[in-house]
């Protein structure tokens, strides 16, 4: 079997976990498959090579720190021309979105987005994408060279992230026809809570049904001491502030206990919450797959606990 | 400026989603269909562009399926001034519907194309970056928050933990968009019912598809389940949770 292509992701000078994540994984599966594990990576970033010690071999592209969608893409287009991986690795991330549609849909090659898990199987792979909000998981079997689309989370970081010595190559890559250039990097609006700090959090979802209920979960919130978080769709309809959104596009939050309302564990959501210490999720739908990642779980309604613990609380 | 707006329906996700007799798809006998809602706010983005006097013209577009003149009425009723019904075909995923979007564009004259940055059902890939490497245009996605102007377009793209990337591209180009400035609208029903009356919606051959994704599902399965959470039957036992996890 041929090589695998792990595209590496980073920002402010710093890789990112997803890397390491796709790293340990795509080094298993060279070791077992007979292929080398080769990261690429951009601007100056071939300076850390030393972290990328679960890679054989670093390819490094070169060209501006700042990520731009049109000169990455291009630049991993023609490391992928070049060494016909078998297989590419790239982050079901923001960036690696842009990256892994336009490399694979111009070189006709198949992409499988949102990989929970990838494993070797046979002489190709088997790839499973977390589907329909987290609740169907689709197999797809990759005979021959593809782009996979690596979930964050899917993977233990601590596997990939070893410290080494592999070898740098310096590749000189294509840059893009320039259509898309990088103005700046902007910092989140800081808002009146940083909520990755707190310790207890009282999280609300789109079962809350409509902005006036919100009002209860801050009365739970006040009763535990607590700090209001909420999952991305109350961003969206303006409920509530961007600072306090958990998962993805949001904060990464570990408090002591995070109790999940109305949330159905979308894994934009997970991403950002499942590494509290003791998760409780209170949903009516039974088969919400947030029951998949709480340690305690209540189907009642949600309304119903709320008003009632509170009572109790008080 | 003229923008087009990509619309697709996706399988609404309170329903109780099952397997099909194949094992490799979902079972959409039963199940209710809704609007895209990465869509919605790729609609929503459009209109207010259009509101704020930076675009001239929105038109909305969708490969045709059972209630999609209603969803494009619905648009117009939003605020979108034309809508287009792709026919003649069947788009089996993202590519051979990124296909079908780029035949159609490739005879039209445009100045940016949103779709929702990505939908529940995108197993092979997301439509943004899809569509623009077949029509050879620049894309961004995760976008929130567009502004135009004559010939280029500023985007924030949204990373992780909060951090956006601002990028200026040139025009026309596809922009994945996350998330409107606003909350998408409602249009109220007697309006939908008066544009029903009223507006026509063009419809335009898809032309040939393509080979399509270059992969396809083995099988399909609702994921098993892990260490499931331990079911609390009433308050006290919650409370005694939350006790003993040093919530209180």
């Amino acid at each position: 079997m041929g090589d695998i292509l792990v595209i590496t992701e980073h920002l402010k000078g710093e890789f990112q976990d997803i890397t390491f994540e796709m790293l340990g994984r795509a080094k298993e599966m060279a070791d077992s498959s007979g292929g080398q594990c080769v990261a690429v990576t951009f601007g100056s970033m071939n300076g850390k090579a030393g972290e990328l010690g679960a890679a054989d071999a670093v390819i490094s592209v070169g060209g501006s720190d700042d990520f731009n969608p049109e000169s990455y893409a291009a630049a991993v287009q023609s490391v992928v021309s070049a060494k016909s991986p078998s297989l590419v690795l790239v982050g079901s991330t923001s960036m690696g979105m842009d990256i892994a549609n336009t490399v694979a849909t111009t070189l006709d090659l198949p992409t499988v987005s949102y990989c929970a898990d990838i494993n070797t199987s046979g002489s190709g792979f088997s790839c499973t994408s977390s589907m329909y909000g987290g609740k169907m998981n689709a197999v797809t079997n990759l005979d021959g060279p593809a782009v996979a689309m690596v979930l964050a989370g899917a993977f233990n970081a601590d596997a990939g992230r070893i410290p080494g010595s592999p070898t740098v190559e310096n590749f000189s890559a294509d840059s893009g026809a320039g259509k898309i250039r990088f103005k700046q990097l902007n910092e989140p609006e800081s808002g009146d809570v940083d909520i990755t700090q707190s310790e207890i959090l009282v999280a609300v979802g789109r079962g809350i049904g409509n902005k006036d209920d919100i009002e209860l979960a801050e009365e739970l919130a006040e009763v535990l001491d607590a700090d209001l978080a909420c999952s991305r769709p109350l961003v969206d309809a303006g409920w509530m502030p961007k600072a306090h959104q958990v998962g993805k596009s949001g904060m990464k939050v570990k408090p002591k206990v995070y109790i999940a309302l109305g949330i159905s564990g979308a894994p934009e959501h997970i991403e950002g919450m499942k590494s509290s210490s003791t998760i409780i999720a209170i949903n009516s739908d039974k088969n919400a797959p947030i029951f998949d990642v709480a340690h305690y779980g209540m189907t009642e309604d949600l309304f119903d606990v709320v008003e009632e613990l509170v009572e109790e609380l008080e | 400026m003229k923008i087009v707006v990509l619309l697709k329906k996706v399988p609404d996700l309170v329903e109780d989603l099952e397997v099909d007799a194949s094992g490799k798809a979902l079972d959409t006998d039963d199940i209710k269909f809704k609007l895209n809602e990465y869509d919605d706010h790729a609609l929503e983005e459009a209109i207010l562009l259009k509101e704020s006097g930076a675009a001239d013209e929105v038109v909305a577009m969708a490969v045709d399926g059972a209630d999609v003149d209603k969803m494009l009425f619905t648009a117009i009723a939003k605020g979108a001034d034309k809508a287009e019904k792709l026919i003649d075909g069947n788009p089996a995923d993202s590519h051979q519907l990124g296909k079908a979007f780029a035949n159609v564009l490739g005879s039209e004259s445009y100045d940016l194309v949103f779709t929702g940055v990505q939908s529940v059902d995108d197993r092979d890939g997301q439509m943004g970056p899809i569509l623009a490497s077949y029509l050879n245009m620049p894309c961004v996605s995760v976008v929130s928050g567009v502004s135009v102007s004559d010939e280029t377009a500023v985007v924030h793209k949204e990373y992780s933990g909060g951090m956006m990337g601002e990028f200026e591209v040139d025009l026309p180009a596809v922009l994945g968009i996350q998330a409107a400035k606003q909350a998408p609208r409602y249009a109220p029903v007697s309006k939908i019912r008066q544009v029903q009356e009223t507006a026509t919606i063009k419809e335009v051959s898809m032309g040939d598809l393509g080979s399509g994704a270059g992969s396809s599902v083995a099988s399909m399965a609702p994921p098993e389940k892990g260490v499931s959470a331990e079911m609390l039957d009433d308050i006290e036992d919650l409370i005694d949770v939350l006790k003993e996890k040093g919530a209180l």
